[in-house]
């Protein structure tokens, strides 16, 4: 197992420019979750590590040594991609053996048959081993893939959105798996993925990259609760952040489009009269026949276990999570609070958020 | 394919199903007309209108492999007695079969027909090679002036061959590769190599680099990954390349009647040579092109299912 780092990697693909003074450490036995939006680079610092890339600039460390110049057989790592990394011509077992087989780092018959068994059983594959791989079902697929890199024991694991091309209730199911494997195993992963859902439950890092660069590196309560900006605000969460223009006055976050006030302590004077951004989590957002703001209900979206209400205070949409149990109807006017505590300010200009600032 | 059909989807299935059939026949009346004169009588060769219904016999064939003379007056009955059953057949032309000694003497058709194969088989083994390698350099790597390259490539199939038939004849004969194998099979690769190299890109654009990039990480070298993984993928495409490339061998007359006469002379300009003077013998013709048509017959047939998928440039892989 390994711990990996990254340091000041840029790499350009031509004129574009795919990551920007990248910094990034993974430690030892880390479930860490690269996030991130189609084209910000995961990837690529996915494959910068795998070594199928060479950076423009910077270094890659495994376990403190310079990799720059092993190619990616050397670096013992296993891939695990979306599609495409099970050979087509092969059953399930030769796909499985075939890690194990390369000349570099050939295995006695006796301990391939061992590890293959034992890969197997861990991902309850064994009634598929002499099948073809075309006739296996997606979640099938990946459970093979993730044998793969499993039987080689690697230092660590790379994985490119393994679960986003399986339906729902499976991405579900294999999140589990693949978590409670990693704790099992012991083992170093790098999981890239634009899931915001998965990098909140499986990982124990999470790092937003955004257009090449890492935004913010966290726990997933750090990134959810104390976002660096407004993008990882708007990004992270389902649903997302509400984000309102506006000015503190007072103690008071007032609104800047529809002048409405809300009440907020504890934020600094530094802050007074400077135009700012106010973030707020929709859970924290509660209705109540005293509240100060009155608002209009747009929209209800029925969860089950929760209603997301959208309201509306003249131009200024927000989301609000509340119990199932509460009843209200569309263009119902009522009335709304924050907890004050749970608010996050930004800077209106920089996006960045006035905690991270100083 | 829907389960259920309407009657208009039923009509214009039967529609195409005879169409089809009219145009097999068309094509396949030339090749009906080669294989029934191969196995006529040489009388009935010419006869109008032509003969349908005969009796075979495979003495053209006899005729096609052996060295003949005209006989001046009848053959001695005894001799006739003792003859094999296909020597028979010449003595009943007013023909003898050359012999020396003992050892009937074979006509120049088969050593002909061993330089076809010889210069189609490794002419197609190189331009699919070359091509195969070439293609996968163009597709996986970043090839400065790639489009410049692939369309200078392109651009050698631009002129018709025959033009600079007279310059390649001199400087052949200059270099010496005029009447040898490997002077035909040089023109052939060269001939054939754009279009394996052009063939070959694209089914090499369809592989998923994917499976090469998993190979790497697994601990493969290049070279390792691209004979385990893209080689046994890429094969429907090499199939179909190396049909057209062998026919085009196969097939080709003019540059094989140009630069060969004797030691490396194909089938194609031979077997029209045959025809001599007088009253051309057609069947004896007949029966060398029938023969000469089998090989590629063959070769499509045994790669009649990657031909098919290679033939839709993997339109229908995904």
């Amino acid at each position: 197992m390994a711990h990996i780092e990254l340091k000041n990697i840029t790499k350009k693909f031509g004129g574009h420019t795919a990551l920007t003074s990248l910094n990034l450490e993974i430690a030892d036995g880390e479930f860490f979750v690269l996030l991130g939006e189609t084209g910000a680079g995961k990837t690529t610092t996915l494959r910068l590590i795998a070594g199928l890339e060479k950076p423009t600039e910077g270094q890659v460390f495994i376990d403190g040594v310079d990799v720059a110049d092993w190619g990616a057989a050397e670096r013992d790592v296993a891939l695990v991609l979306q599609q495409y990394s099970l050979y087509p011509r092969y059953t399930v077992r030769e796909n499985l053996e075939f890690p194990l087989k390369p000349k570099i780092r050939r295995l006695p018959d006796a301990e391939i048959k061992d590890r293959v068994a034992r890969a197997a059983r861990t991902l309850r594959i064994e009634h598929l081993l002499d099948r073809k791989t075309d006739r296996l079902s997606g979640g099938e697929m990946q459970r093979v893939s993730i044998g793969r890199a499993i039987v080689r024991k690697p230092r660590v694991f790379l994985m490119d959105e393994p679960l986003s091309a399986l339906d729902a209730k499976l991405r579900e199911a294999l999140r589990t798996e693949l978590k409670n494997l990693q704790m099992q195993l012991g083992a170093t992963f790098l999981f890239v993925t634009h899931d915001q859902i998965e990098a909140m439950s499986m990982g124990d890092k999470v790092g937003v990259l955004n257009h090449g660069r890492i935004v913010q590196t966290g726990t997933p309560q750090e990134i959810y609760n104390n976002p660096r900006d407004t993008y990882v605000a708007s990004f992270v969460g389902s649903p997302p952040m509400n984000l309102i223009d506006g000015k503190l006055v007072d103690n008071r976050a007032v609104m800047a489009p529809m002048n409405f006030e809300l009440p907020l302590s504890g934020a600094g004077n530094a802050a007074d009269g400077r135009p700012l951004v106010f973030g707020i989590r929709p859970e924290d957002v509660y209705l109540e026949s005293g509240a100060p703001v009155e608002a209009h209900v747009h929209d209800v979206e029925n969860h089950g276990v929760e209603k997301i209400l959208t309201l509306r205070v003249g131009d200024t949409m927000l989301r609000a999570t509340v119990p199932a149990r509460t009843d209200v109807e569309i263009e119902q006017p009522v009335r709304f609070a924050w907890n004050p505590d749970k608010v996050v300010l930004f800077d209106k200009g920089s996006g960045v958020s006035l905690r991270h600032a100083s | 394919m829907a389960a259920v059909r309407t009657s208009s989807e039923v009509a214009l299935n039967r529609a195409a199903i005879v169409a089809v059939l009219v145009a097999t026949l068309i094509f396949l009346a030339p090749i009906y007309w080669i294989a029934s004169t191969a196995f006529k009588p040489k009388e009935l060769a010419v006869s109008v209108p032509p003969t349908v219904l005969f009796q075979p016999e495979v003495t053209p064939f006899i005729r096609l492999f052996t060295k003949r003379v005209q006989m001046q007056k009848p053959v001695d009955p005894q001799v006739y007695e003792a003859a094999p059953w296909w020597e028979k057949r010449i003595y009943d032309g007013g023909e003898r079969v050359l012999k020396v000694g003992k050892d009937v003497q074979l006509s120049q058709y088969p050593n002909r027909f061993m330089n076809s194969l010889i210069v189609a088989v490794i002419s197609t083994v190189l331009a699919v090679g070359m091509g195969t390698f070439t293609a996968y350099g163009f597709s996986r790597f970043k090839v400065a002036g790639e489009a410049d390259l692939l369309f200078f490539i392109l651009s050698t199939r631009m002129l018709p061959p025959v033009v600079v038939a007279i310059p390649m004849f001199l400087m052949y004969r200059m270099v010496g590769l005029n009447d040898s194998h490997i002077g035909l099979i040089i023109l052939y690769v060269a001939f054939n190599l754009s279009f394996s190299v052009w063939l070959m890109k694209g089914f090499m654009d369809e592989i998923p680099k994917e499976y090469e990039e998993a190979a790497l990480v697994d601990g493969y070298t290049r070279m390792q990954a691209f004979f385990k993984i893209v080689l046994p993928e890429a094969a429907t495409g090499i199939a179909a390349t190396a049909v057209f490339c062998f026919i085009t061998a196969w097939n080709e007359y003019a540059f094989a009647l140009i630069m060969t006469n004797r030691r490396a002379q194909t089938a194609p300009p031979f077997i029209p040579s045959q025809i001599g003077s007088g009253l051309p013998d057609w069947t004896t013709i007949a029966a060398g092109t029938f023969l000469f048509l089998l090989p590629v017959a063959i070769f499509t047939f045994l790669l009649r299912n990657h031909l098919l998928r290679g033939v839709t440039f993997g339109a229908i892989r995904k």
